[in-house]
Formats: structure tokens, C-alpha cells, sequence
């Protein structure tokens, strides 16, 4: 006990003292924030801001140590002194500060683009760390643009950065998007995309667009050139790739599918190289330099870890003629975003489950455990299935529990037996139900899972295939999952 | 050449590859490539076309009974984008598309994670 104290005592310090930190850098940003402000109210470009600063005297575009830490790409020949300069004078926003925002702010900053703006309302957690590469240990708990901007500033003074400690909203999105040039989506849902993507659209912004799942990544470049709605010469939006959105209960989060860091940083770094390929473009409006410099048809270019070709790319349509926000047939405008009549939660749907079982039907962990104490699953005979995935039944699972994954339940239909089989004593099951749980006696199957939605489906499912021996037999989940299995009955439950 | 006007007439099989990323694999046994073999000519006389792989797919190669996942209102879901040897299916003619000796066709479900 006199060792968890201490624990206790030093976790309180440590949170004081980072405490302290965060007040002290909330400051500093606030009054670094001020500063961008008035920079872009006199829309001075960090460019001139240079050259005003030293003078008719000054001979060179660039810091001395400018030319230093940037040489190695300014002697590449798509960027040379030009691109370098247009990257200073570019300002760039980055909707999301996570797997995606983290190593292309990295990079963006490094190459010295000179306003970078990061959106996100989040604050880092532990489970970020293993891909977010710009949050450390020392920040959890801290907003994530705060963390990535300590981050940069460490990596490049040079950047103003500017920090918007919020999430996306629609009401906000078109002021926030026209301090921009240029946006990278770096967000992980769909409605935030729409939003996003519309934005840009009527904003005239380019769109620099990822997203990654467990070993595979996307990647567009849309809305590139930026031209007014109804111009067919503009670059495709997102709307154009879909115009509908996905059903809700199709989208898989990177908390639920997994994500490897690698892959959600290759797409990151990706965005970075389109956007610094988008700054540095050769102006298409200098003479002769116009026609002669087509820009890449639209393509999709999709990464995939465990194939070879690591990347494929796909050629992409063109601006679709009868587009919701880039046609000449645009129903969706700044109005209809900023009032709200656009509704993107609605558009998007969304996947929250209602609770599909009745009290009576769930147990909570600490009742479960209070019930079957120890291991006394001789003594009291029950099944307790565990409906996660196998691999992550194998990082931790209850004694005894036998796993069968939602996925084959869920994969194998509703198999139910049919009335006119009723007569039939032995229906066919799906090949996914042990046997002996279907011969077995009424003992009582639990059904559990990592938070308490899958296992409603799965009990629900069981007592539509007629397991529940018409209300002889308890079938039931344990509410709240493995979660609550760690907060009621067991705190060194690993936690994933 | 003899093999490609014979193939004109329809008198092979059309053979295609057949793959999915973007988790649209664990639909159908989580196997990314697939080879398949379609008649050359269906029983209407028509030639095997995009919509017609979409229900082969269902009856013959998916393994999971969720077939909303892949196929919402006798179209592939929002969602999914169809590839027809690299270019968007929508520069391709979509589901009217008559699949050629060779093809390869890809289903990518988007990703939103990030």
C-alpha cells in the first residue's frame, strides 16, 4: 500500500507541474496567436514580413540560417528558391492533429511553409502515441494542437503556428478556412470530410485528403485547381468521388479496426509531399509557363502494406456535372453550411446502437463476479462467450470464456429456423455454435465483449435461434463489457 | 490474330481478376485476388457486363451473408468505389460495362480513419 501511495503522490506532483506547463505555454500561444492575427489582418506574407523587418538594406530573400536548413531541398530542382519562397508565404491548415496531422505537420513545418494552422479538439491519450508522432509521453491529457505545436516550434522556430483548440463546425469552418491557402483533411470520419471538402470547394481552397485503416491508406488530391462551382475546368471534390456517404454502420474507426503506425504515417507524409507539390507548382498564369505544365489528372492513390505494389494508383473522374457543391446544379453553399440547413451528422448518419436488451436480460460485471466467484465454473455451471476478434481474445481474455468473434456470428446470417422446420427438433445451426452449447442444459450463457454493444447483438441473435429454450435458459451479457470488468472487478485488467 | 476473333465472338470463357481492399476482402474470406471465369455469352445473348459480376460475386464468392455490405439496391454500396483496370468505372460506361478477356476489376472501399 505504501508504495501505491507514493505512486499517488508523485502522479499529483507530476500533474501539478504539467500543470504549470500547460498555463505557461497557453500564454505564450495566446500571445504568439495575437501576433498571427495582426500579421494576417495587414495581410503582411511571412515572406515580406522578412524583408520589412531588415530593410532596403537586405540583399538576400532568406535568413543565413534559412538558406542552411532549407538547401537541401531548395537545391532540388522542383523547388529551388522559388518554391521555397512560395512555402513561406504559404499558410496552410491541417483539419486534424492525429495519426494523419502529426507526420504531415512534421514535415510541413520542416520545410519551412510559413503559417500552419492545426484544428482539433482532442487531447492526447496513451493509446495515441504508437502513430502521432508529434505527442509525447510528458503531453497526455493535453490539447493535441498544444502538444504539436511544442513539437514543431522545437523542430522549426521559424513557422507561425496557430492553434484551434476545437473540432470542425460547420458554422465556423468558412472563416477558419479563408485565413488558408490551402487545407489537408488529416480527420478520421465521414461527416467531417463532407464538411471539409465543401468548404474548400466554395472557399477555393485545395484539398489534400487521407485516411487510414489497419495496414491500408488513401489518398486525393481534390478540388486542384481550385475553380469556382459549375466550372468544369476545377479538379473533382469529394463529392464527386462520393456522392453518398457510407451507411453509418460500415465505417470502422482505427479504435475498432486497429491502425499500424507506419501505414497512417506514410499517408501523412504523403499529404505533406502533395501539398508541397501544390505550393510549389509553377504559376499557371506566368507566360509560357501555362499550357506547358498540365497538372496530374485527378487519381486515388491507395497504399496497401501487406501488397505488392505497396501503392496503386487509380484515375479519377472529373468534376461530376451534377455535383451537390461543384456544379452549376450546387445546392450546398456557405449559406446553407453556416446556417445549418446542410446537415452533415444527418447526411453521415450515425452507427450509435440503441440498447437492444432489457435490464433483465444484462448483468453488470461486479454482479457477474459476485455471482461466479473464483473460478467455479464446475460448481456452478455457465458459459461465459467473449465475442471480441481473436487477436484480441489472445491479448486478454476471462478465464474460461470461449471466443467466438461477432464477425463469423455476424457473417453467417441470420440463420434462424424456420417455422415450417419448427417441427423439426434439430433446425440447421450456423456452423459458428459449438454443439455443446446447443445440447447442453439450461446453464446460462454470458456474453461479453470489449464495451457492451456487441454482446446485445450476439444475445439477441442466440435467443432468435431459439438458445434460449423459450425463456428456460438465461442468456444475457455482462454490461459495459471488459471496460467495466476493469473499473468493478479486476483494476489490473489490461486495458487496450 | 485466330484468339482474339474467337474471343470477339464470345466463344471462350471471359476470364478476370477480381480483387477488393479497404476490408471489402474480410466479405469475401479475407482472399484479396480472385481469379473468376464468366461465360462468355449469358442466356439472353448478351455479353457479361459489370452488374452481372455484381450478383456472380454475391452467389458465387462472398462468404458473408451481409449483403448490404457490398450491394445496396442491386448497385454496389455508397462507399465503394469500382475500378476498371486502374480508372473509375465511372469513365468505363459504370454497370453497363461488358467485361473483356483479362480484366481487372477492384472493389476499394474508403477508408475514414486517420
Amino acid at each position: 500500500m505504501g508504495s501505491l501511495e507514493e505512486t499517488c503522490a508523485s502522479l499529483r506532483a507530476q500533474i501539478t507541474a504539467t500543470e504549470e506547463q500547460l498555463a505557461g505555454l497557453k500564454r505564450d500561444l495566446a500571445n504568439a496567436e495575437q501576433a498571427a492575427q495582426s500579421d494576417s489582418a495587414t495581410t503582411t506574407t511571412a515572406g515580406n514580413e522578412h524583408n520589412d523587418r531588415n530593410g532596403h538594406g537586405r540583399r538576400w530573400p532568406l535568413l543565413q540560417e534559412e538558406y542552411k536548413r532549407y538547401g537541401r531541398q531548395m537545391i532540388v530542382s522542383q523547388v529551388g528558391l522559388k518554391g521555397q519562397l512560395k512555402l513561406r508565404s504559404a499558410r496552410i491548415l491541417l483539419v486534424g492533429a492525429g495519426g494523419l496531422g502529426c507526420p504531415a505537420a512534421q514535415y510541413l513545418a520542416g520545410a519551412g511553409v510559413g503559417t500552419i494552422g492545426l484544428i482539433d479538439g482532442d487531447t492526447v491519450e496513451v493509446s495515441n502515441l504508437h502513430r502521432q508522432v508529434l505527442h509525447r509521453t510528458k503531453n497526455v491529457g493535453k490539447y493535441k494542437v498544444d502538444s504539436a505545436i511544442e513539437s514543431l516550434r522545437e523542430l522549426n522556430p521559424h513557422p507561425t503556428y496557430i492553434a484551434h483548440r476545437t473540432h470542425l463546425m460547420p458554422d465556423e469552418a468558412l472563416a477558419i478556412f479563408q485565413n488558408y491557402d490551402l487545407i489537408l483533411d488529416c480527420t478520421d470520419n465521414p461527416a467531417t470530410r463532407y464538411l471539409i471538402s465543401d468548404t474548400a470547394v466554395l472557399t477555393g481552397k485545395p484539398l489534400v485528403s487521407a485516411s487510414a485503416l489497419r495496414t491500408e491508406g488513401q489518398l486525393m488530391v481534390l478540388n486542384d485547381p481550385p475553380r469556382a462551382p459549375g466550372d468544369k475546368s476545377g479538379g473533382p471534390c469529394y463529392r464527386c468521388v462520393f456522392p453518398r456517404p457510407p451507411p453509418a454502420d460500415s465505417v470502422v474507426s482505427c479504435a475498432d479496426g486497429g491502425i499500424l503506425g507506419p501505414v497512417v504515417g506514410t499517408m501523412g507524409v504523403l499529404q505533406a509531399l502533395e501539398a508541397i507539390k501544390v505550393i510549389t507548382a509553377p504559376d499557371a498564369d506566368v507566360a509560357g509557363g501555362a499550357a506547358s505544365t498540365p497538372r496530374n489528372p485527378p487519381a486515388l492513390h491507395v497504399f496497401s502494406a501487406y501488397s505488392s505494389p505497396l501503392v496503386r494508383t487509380i484515375r479519377l473522374r472529373s468534376r461530376r456535372a451534377n455535383c451537390a457543391v461543384c456544379s452549376a446544379e450546387a445546392t450546398v453553399t456557405l449559406d446553407t453550411i453556416k446556417s445549418g440547413s446542410t446537415d452533415y451528422v444527418f447526411f453521415c448518419g450515425s452507427a450509435i446502437l440503441p440498447s437492444l436488451l432489457g435490464p433483465e436480460e444484462r448483468i453488470s460485471a461486479r454482479e457477474y463476479y459476485e455471482k461466479y466467484p473464483g473460478v467455479s465454473a464446475v460448481s456452478q455451471p455457465h458459459t461465459v462467450i467473449d465475442v471480441r476478434d481473436k487477436g484480441q481474445f489472445e491479448i486478454c481474455s476471462l478465464e474460461n470464456s470461449l471466443n467466438i468473434p461477432i464477425s463469423d456470428i455476424l457473417a453467417s446470417g441470420l440463420t434462424k429456423p424456420q417455422a415450417a422446420d419448427a417441427e423439426q427438433e434439430a433446425p440447421t445451426l450456423p456452423s459458428w455454435l459449438p454443439s455443446e452449447l446447443v445440447s447442453e442444459s439450461s446453464n446460462p450463457i454470458y456474453v461479453v465483449c470489449r464495451l457492451g454493444n456487441d454482446s446485445q447483438i450476439v444475445v439477441k441473435k442466440m435467443k432468435e435461434l431459439g438458445l434460449d429454450q423459450n425463456g428456460q435458459r438465461f442468456i444475457g451479457d455482462i454490461r459495459g463489457g471488459l471496460r467495466s470488468w476493469k473499473e468493478q472487478v479486476d483494476s489490473e485488467w489490461p486495458e487496450y | 490474330m485466330a484468339h482474339s476473333s474467337a474471343t470477339a465472338q464470345g466463344v471462350f470463357p471471359v476470364s478476370i481478376t477480381v480483387e477488393f481492399t479497404g476490408g471489402l476482402e474480410l466479405l469475401f474470406g479475407n482472399e484479396r485476388k480472385h481469379k473468376v471465369i464468366l461465360p462468355a455469352q449469358l442466356e439472353d445473348g448478351s455479353r457479361p457486363n459489370i452488374s452481372y459480376l455484381l450478383k456472380y460475386l454475391v452467389n458465387n464468392l462472398m462468404k458473408d451473408q451481409r449483403t448490404d455490405m457490398f450491394i445496396m439496391e442491386d448497385n454496389v454500396r455508397p462507399g465503394i468505389l469500382v475500378l476498371i483496370n486502374d480508372a473509375d468505372w465511372e469513365l468505363e460506361g459504370e454497370e453497363t460495362y461488358e467485361l473483356q478477356q483479362g480484366d481487372n476489376i477492384v472493389f476499394v472501399s474508403t477508408l475514414h480513419g486517420g
